[in-house]
């Protein structure tokens, strides 16, 4: 059962929440891609494993507020 | 609520006649859809990773690519290295230097050609400027410099031995 104090308006404003969270992120990640390839092909090497886990942890970050989007509809 | 959902055929609950409900979906696509563009982005900078492993890995075959004498002084000289498809460029500035670069514009890729005139490589496409001390960009759209074939002189000949991407300490 819906909870009483969750309301469909409360419930959409997280979400929106959340997907602003995620555009955020994947802005970080669009810069980070297109630095990381320009780093790379001018020989900068050192900063691409950084450039991955930082990546990495944008998607798990996007994956998580994906996850609380689909809990919150289904609770 | 939740039970009474899943009971119901999915086509129910993506097209739902209820407008809070029809919402949700929407939004809970759009959502997917971003996260899905975040691990395409994930995955672009995991392939870059890979690339840089197996080119760290590459080693450059040590070949002679001229004979010092061949080229006057303010001459060139074209040559392939690493592989075949690697055009690069060999400058004799002045009587005792001799430097290489890979002829591949860093920008769109075109040939730069040795401009004597203006000691300096160009590239024909977008006036790209490149400086034939280092390699760095002197002007125009290009943001890296040339890669610079490392050569190493035994006796009359020039031996290309690796290819450096940027140039030391940048
Ligand atoms: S391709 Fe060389 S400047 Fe554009």
């Amino acid at each position: 059962m819906r909870q009483p104090n969750s309301t469909p308006t409360r419930r959409l404003t997280a979400i929106d929440g959340a997907m602003a969270l995620i555009v955020l992120l994947l802005i970080v990640q669009m810069w980070l891609l297109s630095a990381t390839l320009d780093a790379y092909l001018a020989g900068h090497t050192e900063v691409v494993l950084p450039g991955a886990l930082i990546s990495g942890a944008c998607f798990l970050g996007c994956g998580a507020l994906y996850l609380f989007v689909v809990r919150l509809e289904t609770a | 609520m939740k039970s009474e959902r899943s009971r119901e055929p999915l086509w129910r609950e993506e097209f739902s006649i209820f407008q809070a409900d029809e919402r949700y979906v929407s939004r809970r696509q759009l959502t997917k859809f971003l996260t899905l563009t975040s691990l395409a982005m994930f995955a672009g900078n995991f392939w870059i990773l890979v690339k840089s492993w197996i080119r760290a890995g590459v080693s450059y075959p040590v070949r002679t690519v001229a004979q010092a004498e061949e080229i006057p002084v303010g001459g060139v000289k074209l040559f392939e290295y690493p592989g075949p498809q690697d055009q690069c460029i060999l400058l004799r500035p002045s009587e005792n230097s001799y430097v290489a670069y890979s002829q591949k514009c860093t920008h769109l890729s075109c040939a730069v050609f040795y401009s004597a005139q203006n000691r300096r490589l160009e590239c024909p496409c977008h006036q790209g400027y490149f400086s034939i001390e280092d390699g760095s960009v002197l002007q125009g759209p290009p943001t890296r410099p040339l890669p610079k074939v490392i050569l190493e002189r035994r006796g009359a000949e020039l031996v290309a031995i690796r290819v450096q991407e940027s140039p030391e300490g940048r």
